[in-house]
């Protein structure tokens, strides 16, 4: 037997239905931040690094790939044109007059330029990057190695993390930076890159200097490096988690 | 009156201890992070909604991405690509929300975990919530062999082959086993949830894993077996998806072949035969004893 529609009563039901899921959705998202559910999110990042840590070996490379499979371009994502004025008289000049300086925690602190960075031990590897929106591209990047950086300057036994300040800021917000510790800055294929599938480093790339962390997802690659820092913790930066996307929600251990 | 309790007894159903303890206990827990897994997981896939094949992405030639476009007319269309195919799927994919208010997002908010777009939040909850399920799932296994309930309850015996056919005509007439039959899972079942089990629960969580750039750092095997980080989300997606789908076809049977004693049988362990004939048909007792 069929009932005829009742369309006040089907009217109601569906309002019931919509408002019920509104209020499910507001609690979900009340609930994301409760302090209950930071703490629990907190202990599964912890839990992601130390296992991470426990099945990675200090040593364990990313996957290096061949000449083919580089992607025919390289996808810049985040700052592709920094508008700060430093900066962009350093471009006008290719990058002659920039300096990268490297203080904190370490026995010497300097400056070293782009020549004196392509002086030392190098590195070519064929990589993939992986974004944190899911998307994955390969190239080919050459750099100085950062733990022949870190040996020449000489880190205090203090220093626990290198700190990468660079000279953009995404939308015009806070200047990005980011933060290694020193373990995955050792990392062999952990580089201060100045070129890109065999040329130097475009702009829309991070020119002059960006950082390979190739155990790391996207967002830790600091683009535009100026300063590298030496730091025991990164309590007193930005607003205290270690990076510009981790101040805004994403987790200090982007291995995953 | 001994005769007569005798008689109320032969009629009461057989109640079996179907489920251990612990399967109950992992079921639900299981259910809710499946909840959470699927809900971030598309909040997770709505910040680049396409799927690619291989080691990296071919972004002119997704496998699958869902988008919107505007129409001749100016309205906002949602616009699903699978393979060659274009579907308009405004509403649900690419454009969703309250007619007057149009969003542009691959899964609607009603799908996803958080509701709004919240990337980095969604993967708290996703990461949380695998942290649950893959250890369990591990766990889970390890008890379905190590008891023997693999053996006993989940392996088809060889003699249940040549009923396949059979069983599969009775399930889709929605004619379930009773009496007796009803004791042991049937060949479906049986199937069913081995695949899910040991196929593609396993699968989720290598190729969530696959994603990891850490884990292919430690595990480089993991993109040699499913052909690359970019495969490995997309198979991730398919394995959901496929998950989605067990669930679905789960909850319509659980409904309809008893809901209140399949539900009971998950919640305290005891399940019900249901009685081989329906008691309209069965002769009542009392009838022969007072001829």
């Amino acid at each position: 037997m069929t009932h005829p529609t009742d369309p006040g009563r089907r009217r109601f039901l569906t309002h019931g239905l919509l408002a019920t899921g509104t209020l499910m959705l507001a609690g979900c998202d009340r609930l994301s931040r409760s302090d209950a559910m930071q703490h629990l999110f907190a202990a599964s990042e912890g839990l992601t690094q130390r296992a991470h840590r426990l099945l990675a070996s200090r040593e364990a490379l990313a996957r290096e790939y061949a000449p083919e499979d580089i992607a025919p371009s390289f996808r810049a994502n985040g700052t592709t044109m920094p508008r700060e004025s430093d900066y962009l008289r350093l471009a006008a000049n290719d990058f002659r007059d920039w300096r990268l300086e490297v203080d904190g925690l370490v026995e010497r602190p300097g400056t070293f330029s782009l020549a004196e960075l392509r002086g030392m031990p190098a590195r070519t590897q064929i990589t993939r990057h992986d974004c944190v929106e899911g998307w994955s591209c390969i190239g080919e990047w050459t750099g100085v190695v950062l733990g022949e950086l870190l040996a020449r300057v000489g880190v205090r036994d203090e220093a626990r993390f290198v700190v990468f300040h660079c000279a953009d800021r995404y939308w015009g917000g806070d200047r990005y930076y980011e933060s290694l510790d020193l373990r995955e800055a050792y990392h062999p294929q952990t580089l201060l890159a100045y070129g890109l599938n065999g040329d130097d480093l475009p702009i829309a790339n991070g020119a002059p200097l960006r950082l390979r962390a190739e155990r790391q997802l996207g967002y830790k690659m600091a683009k535009y490096v100026m300063r590298l820092e030496l730091v025991a913790s990164f309590a007193h930066l930005g607003r205290g988690r270690g990076g510009y996307w981790e101040d805004r929600g994403y987790r200090w251990w982007a291995g995953i | 009156m001994r005769l007569f309790r005798a008689m109320r007894r032969a009629s009461r159903p057989t109640v079996i201890k179907r489920h251990s303890a612990f399967t109950r206990v992992w079921h639900w827990i299981n259910a809710i992070c499946l909840a959470i897994l699927l809900m971030s997981g598309l909040q997770i896939f709505n910040a680049h909604p396409a799927l690619y094949w291989g080691k990296d992405s071919t972004f002119d030639a997704p496998a699958l991405s869902i988008g919107a476009e505007r129409a001749d007319d100016g309205s906002l269309r949602g616009i699903t690509h699978i393979g060659v195919w274009r579907f308009d799927t405004t509403g649900v994919l690419g454009v969703s929300g309250p007619e007057a208010d149009r969003e542009r997002r691959a899964f609607p908010a009603w799908a996803t975990l958080p509701g709004p777009r919240w990337l980095a939040m969604g993967r708290q909850w996703h990461f949380l919530a695998g942290w649950v399920f893959a250890p369990l799932l591990v766990a889970y296994l390890v008890y379905l062999v190590a008891s023997g309930q693999l053996r006993r309850r989940l392996l088809p015996r060889r003699d249940e082959w040549p009923r396949l056919g059979h069983v599969v005509v009775d399930h889709l007439r929605l004619r379930f086993p009773r009496g007796e039959e009803a004791r042991h899972y049937n060949l479906l079942q049986k199937l069913a949830y081995l695949v899910v089990l040991f196929v593609i629960a396993p699968l989720v969580v290598l190729t969530g894993l696959t994603m990891s750039p850490t884990m292919d750092a430690a595990w480089p095997w993991l993109l040699d077996v499913f052909g690359g980080r970019q495969s490995a989300r997309t198979l991730h997606f398919l394995a959901a998806a496929a998950l989605l789908a067990f669930f679905v076809v789960h909850l319509l049977l659980v409904l309809i072949s008893g809901v209140g004693n399949n539900l009971r049988s998950m919640i305290t362990g005891r399940y019900a035969l249901p009685p081989d004939h329906a008691p309209s048909q069965e002769k009542e007792p009392h009838d022969d004893a007072s001829h």
